[in-house]
């Protein structure tokens, strides 16, 4: 391989991806708008706080309080009142999700079942106190402390799956659609006839290529990760989140050769186009990265075993946003590039040169 | 030294269909050869053969004394592709596009710069591919295409959508290139093209090479007539009819309104238009009787040649 052709022919693409605007575009900023768009809408839906009327005075509810203000705060807000029956009409008109008593060893909870989610959020919170209250005075201590340890692991909050989702999404589009339309338009404007006609082994087109598209891969990576972890978005990443720079390489190349492979059988860049969007748009809602799995029907989790995106996305989740370490990502890695190799070798054998 | 192309039995199909079909020619070291022909003829197979770009069905075919199949990066360096003026490396410059091509070559910068003078394209340098007209993106094709120096410069149609303007002005490019000793092979469907740069034309139908020689050559051994005309009103029919049948030993009768290329007069109101195979006969009676106004005569031209080989019905 001669390395002059190598870097002149990286620079020549790669000056030609920054100076398309439009491709800079959606490449950098498009997954941020989405970004922007789905992290809006999962805010508002999520992890509501029950708002509670307490009528009187309601000593579980207090020492709760007082045991851990800031774990009561995020799942109750409280407003103290003295009427139980305006408070029984707040409740039924929804100003309030709950309106609380306490007689004796008695706590009475008012909701309405209106809203389904909440009044289950309302029985679960109070089954809880209760029962913690009970433990206290059976004097084992510590287990609220342990119980909402594990719901701050295992639930997400909607960035820490947003973030990574969206990149992979972002991640997957760019390199097949790269791969896709570079193929389709040299075959098209005979520069892979004329790059065919110069001394220069094919391996070093195709690398000058990939190194381009993994390095605008990492680019967006920054970018992502950059926008996301502003305060505004919030996403905060765990202790291993760099091993999401091997997934990101691996994904580009699995992405890349599924790219290759559209690219090898279109004719025009309009075909090519459609045919990966028509590849990536369904895995984005399969593959976990618009919805997350965790959430998602069982059909869509057994679905998305078969989808290259979920291996892209759950990988970056778990190094990213999950905290596991790195040796958790390597079968995503094995996987991707696994498949690249396939896919590639695939190509190869129905690469075509010209278009007749 | 042996020939710089040497081709014999050339075959190529495409599924039933044969494209080129038994061709055989040589060309000499610095010789300038166009291939003419009607589209579909297969002068684009048997340039893409040449090139390296096909595999032959059958035939012999060596350039520079190498097989140019399968891809053969020993005789790459030595050829230059010129192909559509529109592969190029996405919104590069002119300088970029020339300097990324030098560099597949192990050709350094300053050469490359160099060649884009040499084109004529200095002033463009900085200007992207996309936005040169359509004669500056063909010199700058050609530039990239002898960046390298090769010695054998293979061109597909190239003035192919250029005004009369830019066509003239690539020509005399074409003829330096070659007058630089490169051998130069190209495909052509302009006839005045082939006649003015080309040392022999080969002219192909139906993947049969149906005549390779210098076009002057080529063109007198059509012996078609010579075509004098001169203004309507000069000279009434019975003389012009007399003079044309004494001219050329035909009987007066015959010699009216023949038309075509065969020999006789007509008249089209416009123009009074002798076929003869006597044009100094013709010349000397017009001259006597002062018949002279609006003279024009027109030999045979290479178009008449390929017309004559590959007939004139339409094809798409």
């Amino acid at each position: 391989m001669s390395r002059s052709a190598f870097r002149s022919l990286s620079r020549a693409m790669f000056l030609g991806f920054v100076r398309d605007r439009t491709a800079l575009f959606f490449t950098l900023l498009f997954p941020v708008l989405f970004l922007l768009l789905f992290g809006s809408l999962y805010k508002t839906s999520s992890a509501p706080r029950v708002s509670v009327l307490e009528v009187g005075r309601v000593s579980l509810l207090d020492q709760a309080e007082s045991a851990s203000p800031a774990q009561l705060g995020k799942v109750l807000a409280i407003t103290h009142t003295a009427d139980l029956q305006t408070a029984l009409a707040d409740v039924r008109q929804g100003d309030y999700d709950a309106a609380v008593q306490q007689t004796g060893r008695t706590l009475v909870v008012h909701y309405s079942i209106a809203d389904q989610t909440t009044a289950g959020i309302v029985q679960t919170v109070f089954t809880s106190i209760v029962q913690q209250a009970d433990a206290a005075a059976a004097g084992s201590k510590g287990a609220y402390q342990l119980t909402t340890a594990q719901v701050e692991d295992k639930s997400l909050k909607p960035i820490q799956y947003l973030a990574p989702g969206l990149l992979g999404w972002a991640i997957a589009s760019g390199g097949a659609f790269g791969a896709a339309i570079t193929l389709v338009n040299w075959r098209e404007n005979k520069l892979l006839r004329r790059l065919r006609l110069a001394p220069v082994s094919v391996g070093t087109v195709v690398l000058a290529r990939v190194g381009v598209a993994v390095a605008v891969a990492l680019a967006e990576l920054v970018v992502f990760l950059a926008i996301a972890t502003t305060p505004y978005f919030g996403l905060r990443l765990t202790s291993y989140w760099w091993m999401a720079v091997p997934i990101v390489i691996c994904g580009t190349l699995a992405f890349m050769a599924i790219g290759l492979l559209v690219g090898a059988f279109a004719r025009t860049q309009q075909a090519a186009t459609a045919v990966a969007n028509l590849i990536i748009l369904p895995m984005a809602f399969l593959g976990g990265a618009f919805i997350p799995l965790d959430y998602a029907p069982a059909w869509i989790k057994d679905v998305s075993y078969a989808m290259p995106l979920r291996y892209l996305v759950t990988g970056m989740q778990d190094v990213m946003a999950r905290g596991d370490g790195p040796a958790s990502a390597l079968p995503a890695i094995g996987i991707l590039l696994g498949l690249a190799a396939l896919l590639t070798a695939l190509s190869v054998r129905v690469f075509r040169w010209d278009a007749v | 030294m042996s020939a710089t192309i040497s081709v014999r039995n050339l075959r190529k199909s495409y599924g039933a269909k044969v494209a080129v079909d038994g061709v055989s020619f040589e060309v000499e070291p610095g010789e300038f050869v166009g291939i003419l022909g009607p589209n579909g003829a297969g002068k684009t197979t048997t340039l893409e053969m040449l090139e390296g770009l096909r595999k032959p069905d059958g035939g012999e075919l060596t350039v520079l004394g190498l097989p140019p199949w399968p891809r053969n990066t020993a005789l790459l360096p030595r050829i230059g592709v010129q192909l559509q003026a529109s592969s190029f490396f996405e919104r590069l410059t002119a300088r970029e596009q020339i300097r990324t091509f030098a560099s597949l070559y192990h050709v350094p910068a300053n050469r490359a710069d160099d060649m884009l003078g040499m084109v004529g394209l200095d002033e463009q340098a900085d200007v992207k591919a996309e936005k040169l007209s359509g004669g500056q993106a063909q010199r700058l094709s050609i530039a990239c295409a002898l960046v390298h120096d090769p010695e054998l410069v293979f061109m597909d149609e190239p003035t192919g959508a250029l005004d009369p303007q830019a066509r003239r002005n690539l020509w005399d490019l074409l003829r330096k290139i070659n007058a630089d000793g490169r051998t130069v092979v190209l495909t052509t469907h302009h006839m005045d093209e082939a006649e003015t740069l080309c040392d022999r034309v080969a002219i192909m139908d139906h993947g049969r090479l149906l005549e390779l020689g210098p076009p002057a050559a080529l063109v007198r051994g059509l012996d078609t007539p010579t075509r004098v005309s001169i203004q309507s009103g000069l000279l009434d029919a019975a003389a012009a009819g007399q003079l044309a049948a004494s001219a050329d030993g035909l009987h007066a009768g015959s010699a009216r309104d023949t038309g075509g290329t065969d020999l006789g007069v007509s008249d089209d109101g416009v123009s009074l238009t002798f076929a003869t195979r006597e044009p100094a006969v013709i010349l000397a009676e017009l001259a006597s009787r002062n018949a002279l106004a609006g003279l024009r005569v027109q030999g045979a031209t290479l178009e008449d040649v390929f017309l004559q080989l590959t007939g004139r019905e339409y094809r798409a």
